[in-house]
């Protein structure tokens, strides 16, 4: 590689930087996008020009076909899918780093000398990551848009299995590097880290997926960086390593917020041991005996109007039932009417992380209306009515006030400290962390039952005429 | 020092830079975040170009056009559905 072709892939490397340095705020963040596609354009510019390829013709064939799909799929994906398509995506990353090794693998042994140890390293490393990236990924996003079961698929001896083929996978790397050629042993270690995605990610349930994206997000990074150490690229190597330090960070942001610990989700099988009767200690029995107050269409659209503020609080229920445009209706109607209205979002709304954000920016809520937890929490003492729209664990009060709940420590909205609590649900039943929500027996709290998009039509025609 | 030395040498920095940039990207972005650093990994196009252009062997080749698409559905989808997302990220606009 000669000099110049290694200053063009900085400058890319420097303008992906440039470009996520822009994400830090949602005016400059399309621009940024923009910047780091520049960057992109630029290093498949320079590869084209590099003097190893002989032909574009295969090139230009892959090329056009991978970009007719990824355009397609780009249009043609709903908000609410994005999970599903960012795993899809990180998936043929992860592919792409695996297919490009074994190709490097079938081209040096055709030469019939020993791979040298650095190169041997670095291709059965790649080899091995994007493996797993591809096979874990895809798996996470078929249960995401629940072609297979979405809740945690256990069977027995899981760990020890996998901790056999993680073993037996390293072993047959190091045979590999220091020993003969193999091309059947290479085989079997493609297939065994494609195996081992598969096993990795089938035991975590469907809840705890945005932390398997966020990881797998991280690996496809460290996927790229593979390739650019089996390439000898530096500038590979740099834009691996800065999205994978991206996926880490939003996959610590995603335990943090859950209440977990990385082992204990990839491990853990948490919707099991959080059902054994949890949370019922004498406190929360004495609230759950008291029953909860129902509230009617017509009283919860009169207390809405006649607020001087009001915070909504979006999960996962809300989009489920498809009615962020509803949502942004009625605080429409409400700020006509001279209430203030702004949305509590908690980390782990949605499907991944900020997910909820870009479901509310797509019906058109103006995005400094959307407050971070750490944002919003100080202003609910002084707020009239918190309204909560299909999220449970993550305004319950349990998780400061009770030790025993699963849910201590986990960072919540403080809904509880608002004046006045409207809670939109469907029913009774726990959330994901399967435990009573004390804040449904608060005295100041109001249920509304029903489906999400259909309450908030009744309560927009209520507010109507109020 | 070897060449794969220099190499670990710039990955470790690079992640230093990495955690640095990341951490000032605030939660509402988070998910255009994660589909446009999944774009930037498609930076794998590079690697499949050299193995699909150098054509060493056929069945490399084959591997390396395959991989091309791989990387290029990664990059082109990832943009432009990141793209579409920060579309959408507006300040008031009443209708």
């Amino acid at each position: 590689m000669s000099g110049w072709m290694q200053l063009a892939y900085l400058l890319a490397a420097v303008l992906f930087i440039v470009g996520l340095k822009r994400l830090s705020h949602p005016a400059t963040a399309r621009r940024g996008n923009t910047i780091s596609a520049v960057g992109m354009l630029i290093a498949i510019v320079t590869t084209l020009l590099d003097q190893q390829i002989l032909s574009v013709e295969l090139i230009v064939l892959g090329g056009v076909l991978g970009s007719g799909a990824g355009l397609w799929m780009a249009r043609a994906v709903p908000m609410t899918a994005m999970p599903q398509m960012v795993g899809i995506l990180n998936g043929f990353g992860g592919g792409a780093s695996l297919l490009v090794a074994a190709a490097e693998w079938h081209r040096l042994v055709q030469t019939g000398e020993q791979l040298p140890v650095d190169i041997a390293v670095t291709i059965y490393a790649s080899t091995l990551i994007g493996a797993v990236t591809f096979s874990g990924s895809m798996i996470a996003a078929a249960k995401l848009q629940e072609l297979v079961p979405g809740r945690a698929v256990g069977f027995p001896g899981q760990h020890p299995i996998n901790l056999m083929l993680v073993v037996a996978l390293l072993a047959a790397g190091i045979y590999l590097t220091v020993g003969p050629d193999h091309p059947e042993l290479f085989l079997a270690l493609n297939a065994g880290a494609l195996l081992l995605g598969i096993l990795l990610v089938i035991p975590i349930g469907g809840a705890d997926m945005p932390v398997v994206i966020s990881l797998l997000n991280s690996y496809s990074g460290l996927a790229a960086a593979s390739t650019g150490f089996v390439i000898r690229n530096p500038g590979l190597i740099i834009t691996g390593a800065l999205v994978g330090a991206s996926g880490i960070i939003l996959t610590q942001i995603m335990c943090k917020a859950m209440n977990r610990s990385l082992l204990n989700v990839l491990f853990g099988g948490f919707g099991a041991a959080a059902s054994g009767g949890a949370g019922t200690d004498a406190r929360t029995a004495a609230l759950t005996a008291r029953g909860v107050r129902e509230v009617t269409v017509e009283d919860a659209a009169l207390l809405l109007a006649f607020a001087r503020s009001v915070i909504i609080i979006p999960g996962y229920g809300l989009a489920v039932s498809q009615g962020q445009h509803q949502v942004r209706e009625l605080a429409d109607l409400l700020e006509k009417r001279g209430v203030s209205v702004k949305y509590g979002i908690h980390p782990v709304a949605g499907r991944m992380p900020g997910h909820m954000n870009v479901l509310l920016a797509e019906a058109n809520v103006s995005y400094d209306k959307l407050f971070d937890m750490e944002q919003i929490n100080p202003e609910f003492a002084h707020t009239d009515v918190a309204l909560v729209i299909g999220a449970n664990d993550v305004v319950n009060p349990a998780a400061r006030n009770t030790p025993s709940s699963p849910l201590f420590g986990m960072p919540i909205l403080a809904v509880d400290q608002a004046a006045n609590v409207v809670v939109m649900k469907r029913s009774m039943n726990p959330g994901f962390a399967g435990v009573e929500n004390e804040l449904f027996y608060d005295r100041k709290t109001a249920m509304l039952f029903g489906n999400a998009k259909d309450s908030l039509l009744r309560l927009i025609a209520e507010v109507k005429t109020a | 020092m070897s060449v794969l030395v220099v190499l670990v040498v710039i990955f470790t920095l690079a992640m230093f830079v990495g955690f640095e940039v990341i951490t000032k990207v605030p939660p509402t972005l988070h998910t255009p975040l994660m589909s446009g650093s999944n774009a930037i990994s498609g930076i794998t196009i590079v690697g499949a170009m050299i193995v699909a252009g150098m054509g060493a062997t056929r069945f490399a080749a084959v591997l390396g056009v395959i991989a091309v698409a791989f990387a290029m559905i990664n990059v082109v989808g990832g943009y432009a559905v990141t793209d579409r997302m920060l579309r959408m990220f507006k300040r008031e606009r009443r209708p």
